[in-house]
């Protein structure tokens, strides 16, 4: 009998042993999304981005976690696969009940986002720079706004290097064609005349280049300074760049500021024939401060591979999940709608020397760089704002939008609000 | 300015052992002035850089390794030093100044001196100024070419005192155009403008042309010159002429992408034209078999890091080699059991393609691989200023036909493309004749996507190497076969070649994206009128 007791003790010591870690993972964990895609087009760009987050889940552990409990990444493919992105999220959010999500790169993908994340009231970390015209009560944009990246690079061209005609060369989807709406818009605005704008677009993965180089050379070739503002996006920035050089088009005759291309995208190419194109970003690896030398140590150490490099949308993930850290560890929960409240106005110092703040548009403030690509790949910086710029959710420049604002905050709580009707249209993007 | 044009043509013209005894105290001033480099920001060094030119030819090779990035600050002791920053850990550097050997150094202790693209053009011009002197016509050819382009009342003043020295045609030729250029956009002498007119005229570099056209818009709205009937009759001749032949050249180059577009869709689709042509398998992993040839190319590539330009010679017979095998296989293990089943092999051949692409993918990795490009096969061949052909497009087109030719030569001339032919016309006959049909079914499955292997290692120096390759061109490759005509390799030939032509034309029209649309449309039409393709195969066996 007594041995029957000591085994029924022992059984159930065993059992509750089993089922004790089991039963304290699903309390004890908070569930991290991460919505990037890792095959197809876009994987070049987005499989650094899961690695981040990977990255920062695991030094969150390693500082005890997050009110107490682990962090536990939910890594998921959506494959370059719009529609999929949509699939994918109400996976995240129904099944696997995440309480945040990190994720998307292009602006299609993110569009295919918005109605379920909005419909489950999930809670979305969008780490790249995008076209605006937009401000979901669900989405966090870490990323750079036309007015923090675009417009700041035409600038430049502008008033530093004195172009006069322009080429807006794009990836045939969303973000391009609202970007050039507004950059042409702008220049407009700024009395460059029509026949001094030239709009090329381009579909996913173009490769054959050659007569639209031509046809940016013959262009340039009229006696005024020309410029290219480039949105191409993706592997298609390969060739492009490719025929660029072996048409014998230097950045010293023709320059090209490029928004999608960083210093992963530069890893894998030959940079003899782009050195002196631009890139205009808020973050550049070569930037040398004590925070971006620790997180490139630590990156590197992550990786396991010290000639990997690091980039805007990861400094714009490093922040993103510094502020919802912050957000949960304020409030004490990870309820969506709490955390979505005291997001606004956090502050967190960026990897640039600055400090990064979340206003209540649901953009950041960020410094914007404009550097030149080097033999080495890297990206030197040449020209910067002073201090920060507030992120615009509704471009000033299009018609359409230049009377709206977002604003989160109480009283107002609307992403669409009409500073003129005083009108919330509750269309948010 | 007189004293420093005087100052640098004295350089030019006398010998440096003259200036000898000078070299220390020259030495310590370029080196005070180019010390200031290594603190000095962005906006400070346009200065610093427009005072090193006074210091003629000692500062060049600092300016040169200033333009090319080479140049560094040491931050033990400021020193200038050139460095080839793109090598290894042990950098060897030497002085800026002196050209002296010194110790090896190491990345981290050298600090670069930035340059940014104003900077770049400004040395550039510098340079051009400083080797108008040199003894090597074709440095100064390129120190004329780079005045052309930035044309300013400095470089004119030395371009006039070079032209009575310069013993060279081509580079007199040069600053007599530079020279011209100058009269036709300061000048408002009737015959000094008439000189320059017929010294540019004919010349189709862009600058010629766009001086031409302003004259004769300023000439219109009566802003300068007088009138002179004369003078403007010949300037209008001039300026139609130039008109017509760049109208021309565009036309050509049009032409030349077009044609270029069509090789690679030829190399894309002759796999196929064997493939579906000759054998009737619809093999949707047709595309895949371009891949793999685009990965061997990259994995030959890996094997041999330093012989890049040697390369792709080996590449080609590599490609062929796994595409073909890989196609055997395919043909032993699946087609071979669904012989006269179209739609089974259509499925199970995209089944096929899609084992390949994650297999690559899990193999090597869902990113792009980078497979460069051998010198031979960058930048452009110039025929005139306007029109160029890039080397890389060239060597394609040139490889399509190459690669044609022998295909053709197989399929009429050899006993293997005898009895591949027999075997297509009649299977049982062939089979009577004693022809191993199996056999010649596995070969020329074999022949097609040994092909399909040629066409990626081309595709794989034009566009990007990863996983989904194929996909890009599977439907391209079909449309030409069937447009060409199903079993008629001329038809392949010209098909490729007259889509490519067709998009090429349609694009600057219609944009890229539109154009592939109507291409297509236009396709489904012609298919609709003649449902053969272009050139239906006239066989005496009825299908």
């Amino acid at each position: 009998m007594k041995f029957f007791n000591v085994l029924k003790q022992t059984t159930m010591l065993v059992a509750v042993c089993l089922t004790y870690p089991a039963f304290s993972e699903e309390s004890e964990t908070i569930k991290v999304g991460v919505l990037h895609s890792l095959s197809g087009t876009m994987a070049i760009s987005e499989t650094t981005l899961k690695d981040t987050v990977l990255m920062m889940i695991e030094e969150q552990n390693q500082l005890g976690g997050l009110l107490g409990k682990q962090l536990k990444a939910v890594v998921v493919d959506p494959a370059s696969n719009w529609p999929l992105f949509a699939e994918k999220t109400r996976e995240l959010i129904s099944k696997e009940e995440v309480d945040v999500i990190f994720g998307c790169w292009t602006s299609v993908s993110r569009k295919s986002v918005l109605p379920v994340i909005e419909e489950l009231n999930g809670l979305l970390f969008y780490p790249v720079q995008y076209e605006g015209e937009e401000s979901s009560r669900n989405v966090f944009y870490t990323g750079a706004a036309p007015n923090q990246q675009a417009i700041p690079a035409v600038d430049y061209f502008m008033n530093e290097i004195g172009v006069e005609r322009w080429v807006l060369a794009g990836t045939d989807y969303v973000y391009p064609r609202t970007t050039n709406k507004i950059l042409e818009a702008y220049l407009l605005a700024n009395g460059v005349s029509e026949e001094d704008i030239m709009i090329n677009y381009t579909p996913f993965g173009h490769s054959d280049w050659q007569g639209i180089v031509s046809g940016i050379k013959k262009f340039g070739s009229s006696g005024k300074k020309t410029g290219v503002v480039s949105t191409i996006n993706g592997d298609a920035n390969v060739p492009f760049y490719k025929e660029l050089g072996n048409q014998g088009i230097s950045a010293e005759d023709i320059p090209v500021v490029a928004f999608s291309v960083g210093e992963e995208e530069l890893s894998g190419l030959d940079t003899k024939p782009l050195i002196g194109h631009l890139a205009a970003w808020n973050y550049f690896q070569s930037v040398q401060t004590r925070e971006n030398d620790d997180f490139i140590a630590q990156w590197k150490k992550f990786i396991k591979d010290d000639k990997r490099v690091t980039n805007d949308p990861m400094e714009a993930t490093y922040i993103g999940f510094k502020m919802w850290v912050q957000a949960v560890e304020k409030t004490g929960t990870t309820d969506v709608d709490a955390v979505a409240e005291a997001m606004l106005g956090l502050t967190t110092p960026n990897l640039t020397g600055g400090i990064a703040v979340m206003n209540r548009n649901h953009h950041l403030s960020k410094p914007v760089l404009i550097g030149e690509i080097q033999a080495d790949g890297q990206i030197e910086v040449v020209w910067e704002t002073h201090g920060t710029v507030i992120g615009d959710a509704w471009s000033d420049y299009l018609p359409s939008s230049k009377d709206l604002v977002a604003d989160w905050a109480k009283p107002i709580s609307c992403g669409n609000f009409n500073t003129k009707t005083a009108k919330c249209s509750g269309q948010n993007f | 300015m007189s004293i420093k044009n005087r100052y640098l043509i004295l350089l030019i013209l006398i010998p440096w052992t003259c200036l000898s005894h000078f070299a220390a105290a020259w030495e310590r001033d370029l080196r005070d002035k180019a010390s200031l480099l290594a603190q000095a920001s962005l906006r400070e060094t346009p200065g610093i850089v427009a005072d090193l030119e006074t210091f003629g030819e000692p500062a060049l090779p600092l300016l040169e390794a200033m333009l090319n990035g080479n140049l560094h600050s040491r931050r033990s002791d400021k020193r200038l030093v050139i460095a080839d920053s793109q090598s290894a850990e042990q950098i060897p550097i030497i002085d800026a100044v002196t050209a002296e050997k010194l110790q090896d150094s190491r990345k981290r202790l050298l600090t670069k001196v930035r340059v940014n693209n104003q900077l770049r053009k400004q040395i550039r011009r510098i340079i051009s100024r400083i080797t108008l002197g040199s003894p090597n016509a074709s440095v100064r050819h390129k120190a004329v070419d780079n005045m052309l382009y930035n044309l300013n009342p400095q470089s004119i003043g030395l371009l006039a005192e070079a032209k009575k020295i310069e013993t060279d045609r081509d580079v007199l030729k040069l600053i007599n155009l530079t020279l011209a250029i100058n009269d036709l956009r300061t000048s408002d002498e009737s015959q000094v403008l008439l000189d320059a007119t017929n010294t540019v005229r004919g010349n189709l570099e862009p600058i010629v042309f766009n001086t031409i056209s302003t004259l004769l818009r300023q000439h219109e709205a009566n802003q300068r010159i007088q009138d002179d009937e004369f003078f403007l009759r010949q300037i209008k001749r001039v300026h139609a002429e130039l008109q017509t032949k760049i109208k021309f050249y565009q036309l050509a180059e049009r032409f030349y992408y077009g044609l270029s577009l069509g090789s690679v869709l030829l190399l894309a689709a002759s796999g196929l034209a064997i493939t579906f042509g000759v054998m009737r398998v619809i093999n949707m992993a047709h595309g895949e078999l371009i891949m793999l040839g685009a990965y061997t190319t990259y994995v030959v590539q890996l094997i041999m890091p330093s012989y890049i330009e040697f390369s792709i010679y080996v590449a080609i017979p590599c490609a062929f080699l796994v595409s073909g095998g890989v196609g055997i296989m395919i043909e032993r293990f699946v087609i071979r059991f669904l012989r006269d089943r179209p739609l089974e092999t259509l499925l199970a051949t995209f089944g096929v393609s899609l084992i390949l692409q994650q297999s690559v993918r899990s193999l090597f990795s869902p990113l792009n691989r980078q497979v460069s490009n051998p010198d031979w096969l960058s930048g452009s061949l110039e025929i005139n200023p306007i029109f160029a052909l890039t080397y890389n497009r060239l060597y394609i087109l040139l490889f399509a036909l190459i690669v044609f030719a022998n295909l053709v030569l197989i399929i009429k001339k050899t006993d293997l493309g005898l009895q591949i032919r027999a075997v297509s016309q009649n299977r049982e006959m062939a089979k009577c004749m004693g022809i191993k049909t199996d056999w010649v079914d596995a070969l020329t499955f074999g022949l097609g996507s040994g092909l399909a292997g040629l066409a990626g290692v081309a595709l794989s120096q034009i566009t990007n190497v990863g996983p989904n390759l194929g996909q890009a061109y599977i439907i391209d490759s079909f449309m030409v076969v069937v447009f060409g005509g199903v079993g008629n390799l001329y038809g392949t030939l010209v098909g490729g070649f007259s889509l490519g032509v067709i998009n090429k034309f349609l694009e600057p029209i219609a944009g890229t994206v539109l154009s592939n649309i109507i291409v297509l449309i236009f396709i489904v039409f012609f298919i609709q009128l003649r449902p053969s393709g272009l050139f239906p195969e006239t066989s005496r066996v009825s299908k």
